[in-house]
């Protein structure tokens, strides 16, 4: 697999509301990707897919470090895209950092998000 | 007067209703039941209720049902008859008859004293002015409670247990609160200086004014208080000043009659007056020259006076060390023995200042002498328990303030360290109960909950704060078998139920809902999609246009307006009022469709049209489009009013009796935008016919020759369920107040995601109907308060969003640039 990863700028962490998530869409057919802000202002991105039937996770609601999809409440783990609790399954998750002030993610240039991590 | 001479059974006549009074008494009954007769006078107009529990009644954390021990069928049930508000005025011990004000006359071959004691009022030039209350019975809380209705300043005179409970209490009811204190400390007769410190401290974070060595020279007000003025010529403005320096044993009847008395009611240890027909317990009596102030010893009391009047032996009565706990939620504070040590004492300190924990152990001779815990009271039953039993704790020395985790190898698993205490262990103190009655009651009887070990125990039973340590018992004796919560929890981010949140929020002014997570101690950070919605909905309701709602704590839907479908795009329906629409509507409707390319046009089951399949990105323009010919949210998506169906009625119809149309329109318009526990759907029939299917509605209107019918509590759905008629109006003004006021009251007393359906068969139709037709004040205040509410909810979000609100939620991240390394 190609590890070269770009990082993109997607702008300030104040763009992000807090307890929320914005979408970035992508070319290529690819699944968006959507960047949390969670209520201790830490940085998370999943592709934009719930593991059980598609969801929007950008819709959810966030809390702690989870996200509680909006079409049937699978609650998946931030930093992993795990499902927690009974369910099993795993939105991609996506390298994302602050860098002074500016929040940037990581794609490979043709990859599909990494898999479960943790 | 006449004298039976020869009694079936023995009189008893209790004058005092109330805690140790009521003690003994129940105590007797369950010692020797049926042998006396038993009269019983109290001042006070109310059964038998929890003193000590006047503090969260104040702060509104219990209601008076909370807080009753006997309730009228206990009287009734067990035989005795119950004098409540006429006091007694005079006893004749010659004849052995006690008179009321009222006039009734009570012959006895016993007597009980149990008149408690008297709120001491400091003689300032000013005291009988109205408005200076002190704190002792119900009464006293309902004084300051209509004092507090009316906002405003409070000043309380001091700052001991009763003082700050009173201040905390007016201060979570709104008022600005101003302690003062004589001493230089607060508490200073149950804590340290360095505990009554942080004492302050906290009072002062929570927006008290505290003032130590503050002595009041003067009540000042000419027909009622306006403020005190101190010694150092200080003025403080007041429109209530609560008085809570102390209080005096009641002996007035038992002075008059010519009993023994000092400062209280002399007795000996079985708990005798100088007239041996004459018993008396609690505040008001005076043993070996001690007068008491908290529940345990009387409770002691108690069980000696019922052991002699039921004839069996008793040990007397024996004082022991009492503990103080100050019942302010979130202060932790633990007080027993002698804390002030002194040259022939060893006093072990421990601070941790991050935390605000402070600990003072007192010790004697190697035993422990007297404790002091702030900020951290959890091992306050240990040391009490090593206190009461004189234990010697030599070899605990070097541990002692990290308490009982790291003594003597006990666990710091809470329930393993119960699970280690002696059998001989106190657990409750107010009510002296051991671990092993606890344990014996729980094995024996056969019980599995909190409320049941109360029943039969008193553990727990009277300020509660060895709930937790109760159900580590429950849960250690019965393993598997126990489930702890009684009470639903909303989720398990938090132990509180629906119910307990609500009243929460309002009793201590919780304005957002990080504020209701700290002070109702969320276990979560911030909660889940569970709670979340729900505390956004009760804030709303609480404190509307003043909350501000929390986008991030709601669904999709109703964060952006529209219902989210199976593939992520969404759907809109616009409102069409009483399901009436025009040519024009119907156009925008047809032009947005294609437009935006609107795969599906669909007539909904709740008499509009749904347009399904928009793109999230085009919601905005859709509704730009959509206000531009006048029309706004449906609130399809919505905990709210949905929609208001409607038949055509006398407009047309051959059949109708009244405007059906018309009615709908009037109610949609009024009721639209506000946010309900559930989902709220209405619909006004022009005739019995019902076409409207009015009758499965949560507010259903059917028209009938002489006015209508309101019907209330019907469901579609998985659980059909017809409505009750909740009852007959003649104008259209009457069903449009009555509207309002069913739905505020559905919108105070509704659990989150309760639909009316659920919510009536819970309170019951006698209770709505107490509330919204019999008595006619209370619904034109409902329906004031729904109006008032109405005020701030209706703006069309759609237009607001079509206008940039909320533009995060449509716009996707803009395209971006690669990051500089
Ligand atoms: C669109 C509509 C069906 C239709 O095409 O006719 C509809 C669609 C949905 N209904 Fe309904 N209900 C619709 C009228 C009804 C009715 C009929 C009525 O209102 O007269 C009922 C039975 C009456 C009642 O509510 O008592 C109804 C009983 C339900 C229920 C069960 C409610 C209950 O208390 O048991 C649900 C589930 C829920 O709310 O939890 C539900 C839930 C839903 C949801 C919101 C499911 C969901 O969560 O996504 C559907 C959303 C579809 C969408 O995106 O628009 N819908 N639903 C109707 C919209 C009416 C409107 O104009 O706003
Ligand atoms: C706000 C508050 C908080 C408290 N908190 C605590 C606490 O946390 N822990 C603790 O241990 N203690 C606490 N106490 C103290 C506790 O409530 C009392 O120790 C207890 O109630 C005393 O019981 P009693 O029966 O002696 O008096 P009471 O409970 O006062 O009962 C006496 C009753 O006799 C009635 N009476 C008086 N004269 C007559 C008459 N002539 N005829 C008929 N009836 C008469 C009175 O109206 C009263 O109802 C608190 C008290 C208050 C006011
Ligand atoms: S009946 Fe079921 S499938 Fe049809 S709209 Fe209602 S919820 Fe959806
Ligand atoms: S699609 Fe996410 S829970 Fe079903």
């Amino acid at each position: 697999m190609d590890q070269t990863l770009i990082w993109l700028d997607i702008g300030t962490l104040d763009d992000i509301p807090r307890q929320g998530s914005r979408v970035l869409h992508r070319d290529g057919g690819l699944v968006p990707i959507a960047v949390f802000r969670t209520v201790d202002d830490q940085v998370f991105a999943l592709e934009d897919r719930c593991p059980h039937k598609g969801g929007p996770l950008s819709d959810g609601i966030v809390h702690g470090h989870r996200v509680t999809c909006p079409l049937h409440n699978w609650v998946i783990d931030l930093a992993t895209g795990g499902a927690t609790g009974p369910d099993e399954g795993c939105a991609g998750s996506i390298p994302v950092e602050v860098r002074r002030g500016r929040v940037v993610v990581a794609l490979t240039p043709r990859s599909t998000g990494g898999g479960c991590h943790g | 007067m006449t004298h039976t001479p020869f009694p079936m059974r023995r009189r008893l006549v209790v004058i005092g209703n109330g805690m140790a009074g009521m003690r003994t008494v129940e105590e007797l009954l369950a010692r020797a039941p049926g042998r006396y007769d038993i009269t019983v006078f109290g001042a006070e107009p109310h059964v038998n209720y929890n003193r000590i529990m006047l503090s969260p009644l104040l702060s509104g954390e219990k209601t008076f049902a909370d807080i009753v021990i006997n309730d009228r069928a206990w009287y009734t049930d067990n035989g005795i008859t119950l004098h409540a508000g006429d006091p007694v005025v005079a006893i004749d011990r010659a004849n052995r008859v006690v008179r009321s004000a009222s006039g009734v006359e009570a012959p006895y071959e016993c007597l009980l004293l149990a008149t408690g004691s008297d709120p001491i009022i400091i003689p300032v030039p000013g005291h009988t002015l109205p408005g200076v209350i002190t704190f002792r019975d119900v009464a006293d809380v309902d004084a300051m409670l209509a004092a507090a209705a009316r906002g405003g300043r409070a000043v309380v005179i001091g700052g001991g247990l009763l003082g700050l409970e009173a201040a905390v209490g007016l201060k979570a009811r709104g008022m600005e609160v101003t302690v003062l204190h004589l001493a230089g400390h607060l508490m200073e007769r149950q804590i340290d200086v360095s505990a009554g410190w942080l004492l302050a401290e906290d009072l002062k974070r929570r927006g008290l004014d505290v003032r130590l060595e503050a002595d009041t020279a003067e009540i000042v007000g000419i027909d009622r208080v306006e403020g005190v003025r101190l010694k150092d010529d200080t003025m403080i403005a007041a429109d209530v000043v609560v008085m809570a320096v102390g209080i005096r044993p009641n002996a007035r009847l038992a002075r008059d009659s010519g009993l023994a008395v000092n400062r209280g009611v002399v007795v000996d240890d079985l708990m005798a007056t100088s007239d041996p027909a004459i018993l008396a317990v609690g505040e008001c009596v005076e043993h070996r020259g001690v007068c008491h102030g908290l529940v345990a010893p009387l409770w002691d009391m108690a069980r000696v006076c019922a052991d002699r009047l039921a004839g069996l032996d008793t040990s007397g009565y024996e004082p022991a060390a009492t503990s103080t706990k100050l019942k302010v939620t979130g202060v932790d504070l633990f007080s027993a023995g002698d804390f002030q040590g002194g040259p022939d004492c060893e006093d072990i300190v421990f601070r941790d200042a991050g935390r605000g924990v402070y600990k003072r152990i007192v010790l004697r001779d190697g035993k422990l002498a007297g404790a002091v815990l702030y900020g951290d009271a959890t091992d306050g039953a240990w040391y009490f328990q090593l206190l009461r039993e004189g234990a010697d704790v030599g070899a605990l020395r070097d541990t002692l303030a990290f308490g009982q985790a790291y003594a003597g190898g006990a666990q710091a698993n809470p329930s393993a360290a119960v699970a280690a205490l002696p059998d001989t262990a106190e657990i409750c103190g107010c009510n002296g109960v051991c671990k092993g009655t606890i344990v014996t009651a729980i094995t024996t009887q056969g019980l599995t909950t909190l409320d049941e070990v109360k029943a039969h125990t008193k553990a727990a039973g009277s300020c509660g704060s060895c709930s937790g340590l109760v159900e580590h018992l429950l849960a250690h004796t019965l393993g598997e078998g126990y489930e702890a919560q009684a009470v639903k929890p909303v989720c398990g981010c938090t132990d509180h139920d629906h119910d307990s949140v609500r009243r929460l929020i309002a009793a201590k002014g919780l304005k957002s809902i990080p504020a209701v997570m700290q002070g109702l101690e969320w276990k979560t950070p911030d909660g889940c999609h569970t709670c979340r919605p729900a505390l956004n909905y009760y804030l709303l309701a609480a404190w509307p246009g003043e909350y501000e709602d929390h986008a991030a704590s709601r669904f999709i839907n109703e964060r952006v307006h529209a219902n989210i479908q199976k593939d992520g795009t969404f759907s809109v329906i616009p409102r069409m009022w009483g399901g009436l629409t025009n040519p024009r509507e119907l156009r925008a409707i047809a032009d947005v469709a294609e437009r935006y390319a609107i795969p599906t046009l669909k007539v909904t089951g709740g008499q509009r049209i749904d347009l399904l399949g928009v793109r999230k990105e085009d919601l905005p323009a859709v509704w730009a489009d959509l206000n531009a010919a006048g029309m706004v949210s449906g609130h399809a998506y919505g905990k709210s009013l949905r929609t208001v169906k409607t038949c055509v009625g006398n407009e047309w119809c051959r059949f109708g009796t009244q405007a059906s149309m018309e009615m709908g329109v009037q109610l949609e318009r009024m009721t639209w935008g506000s946010w309900t526990p559930h989902k709220f759907k209405m619909a006004v029939s022009g005739c019995p016919r019902n076409c409207a299917e009015a009758t499965i509605k949560d507010f259903g209107v059917v028209a009938t020759d002489g006015g209508w019918d309101l019907h209330v509590g019907g469901n579609g759905g998985i659980h059909v369920r017809a409505t009750d008629l909740l009852c007959k109006v003649t104008t259209a003004e009457e069903v449009i107040e009555y509207c309002g006021a069913f739905m505020q009251l559905y919108r105070e007393e509704g659990r989150y995601l309760e639909r009316t359906a659920p919510w009536l068969e819970r309170v019951g139709l006698a209770h709505i109907q107490a509330r919204v037709v019999d008595d006619a004040e209370n619904r034109r205040l409902l329906f004031g308060r729904f109006m008032a509410s109405q005020r701030h909810a209706q703006s069309d979000p759609w237009a607001e969003r079509a206008a940039g609100k909320e533009a995060h939620e449509f716009t996707p991240i803009p395209i971006t640039r690669q990051a500089a390394e």
